[in-house]
């Protein structure tokens, strides 16, 4: 018997594979080897880097060891999405602070900032201390309560989701969604996308353009919204979703 | 609308911004560009025309924390596209504060939105009557 909050371990433990290569114009003193990685997903680029760092810096010059960043085929990334893009390595508490205005913005979606504001200092601590190392049960022990919400309602007051679209310049999509619709119905992955970003979605009988993506999986529009947000969202507590391009057969 | 006393100043686009926007500070009535012919709109817009000026600004309410210095002018029209980035860089010029100075920017008065975040959203989430009110303050108000 499978529990869904074994979805939770599943998320939490999921790695990318990543090659770190330096750029080719920096001066090396002899030939700098790939490193690779097996990196946590849901973590910050710049909280696991340290070994990249240190990888490195034996065959640069110490003088021009300074400052590090990130490129994708040519594409700075930034570092404050989860995984995957980054930018100038900011000191952890830039990032510290980056991930609980985040938690704190998702909890003031969720519980109008409730649970969050009752909670104390050392929690708050916690939730990062666990998200630094990778510790599930330290993260999960706080998380736990910015998941509940009062057993006569059916969900958040609202969903905290961001929809990120490789197509358009803007940042993201954010918007005011409940978890279940007037007439008491359960709000899914599909009716988020046709009421916020209805680009993503296929028109009934034609053909699909682009992938929903959560994790790196497509989630099946049918999901309860609610559903999703309690087990697919990203230590932030937000959901994030990326809409790709479907790619050419 | 008008229960402050304070004027709705068109907020001046930043020079960083993309797009050269125009800098000069009008009542957003003469401020909208926008050609006056009406349905005969540019092709180019992403917005329907009869609505683009309600839909594409709305109000923010700037109020100072602690000791930082306030502004005169409180309420301010704003783009929804402006970045949280281009706003902090506005006030620290409205302020007159040095490049190096740091300007936090808070909802709710909990939370610091990420600098590339664009306002508009926040407005849709957090706003209301309306208005967004945001705190702005030189040291970290709420950590």
């Amino acid at each position: 018997m499978t529990d869904d909050k074994d979805v939770l371990r599943d998320v939490w433990f999921g790695r990318i594979p990543t090659c770190f290569t330096l750029y080719q114009d920096e001066i090396t003193e002899r030939e700098a080897e790939p490193y690779y990685l097996l990196l946590p997903r849901v973590s910050y680029l710049t909280l696991v880097t340290d070994k990249v760092k240190k990888h490195f810096q034996k065959v640069l010059r110490q003088e021009d060891v300074s400052e590090i960043w990130f490129e994708y085929e040519g594409t700075p990334l930034k570092w404050s999405f989860p995984e995957k893009d980054l930018l100038h390595c900011p000191s952890k508490d830039v990032v510290e602070a980056h991930f609980m205005s985040c938690m704190k913005e998702a909890d003031a979606l969720k519980h109008k900032s409730q649970v969050i504001n009752e909670m104390q200092k050392k929690d708050h601590k916690q939730l990062w201390m666990g998200l630094q190392n990778d510790r599930f049960d330290q993260f999960w022990a706080i998380n736990r309560k910015l998941m509940e919400y009062p057993p006569e309602e059916n969900g958040f007051r609202y969903i905290p989701f961001r929809i990120y679209q490789t197509t358009t310049e803007r940042p993201f999509i954010q918007k005011l969604f409940r978890p279940v619709a007037a007439d008491g119905q359960l709000h899914t992955l599909g009716d988020l996308l046709r009421e916020v970003c209805p680009s993503a979605v296929a028109p009934e009988d034609g053909e699909k353009r682009s992938q929903v993506m959560i994790h790196g999986i497509e989630p099946m529009l049918e999901t309860p919204l609610q559903w999703l947000s309690e087990h697919l969202s990203y230590p932030d507590n937000f959901l994030h979703i990326s809409i790709v391009p479907q790619a050419a057969d | 609308m008008s229960e402050d006393s304070e004027a709705v100043l068109q907020l001046p686009a930043a020079p960083a911004a993309a797009g050269g926007e125009n800098l000069s500070e009008l009542s957003p009535e003469t401020a909208t560009p926008e050609p006056p012919s009406s349905a005969a709109v540019s092709p180019g817009t992403e917005e329907p025309a009869g609505d683009t000026k309600k839909k594409s600004n709305f109000d923010i309410l700037l109020k100072a924390v602690g000791d930082t210095p306030i502004m005169k002018t409180k309420k301010w029209a704003v783009e929804r596209t402006r970045t949280i980035q281009g706003l902090i860089d506005f006030i620290k010029k409205f302020l007159k504060l040095v490049a190096s100075e740091q300007l936090f920017i808070y909802v709710n008065q909990s939370f610091a939105p990420s600098p590339d975040q664009e306002v508009g959203t926040l407005y849709e989430c957090f706003g209301s009557d309306g208005k967004l009110v945001l705190h702005y303050c030189k040291s970290q108000a709420w950590g």
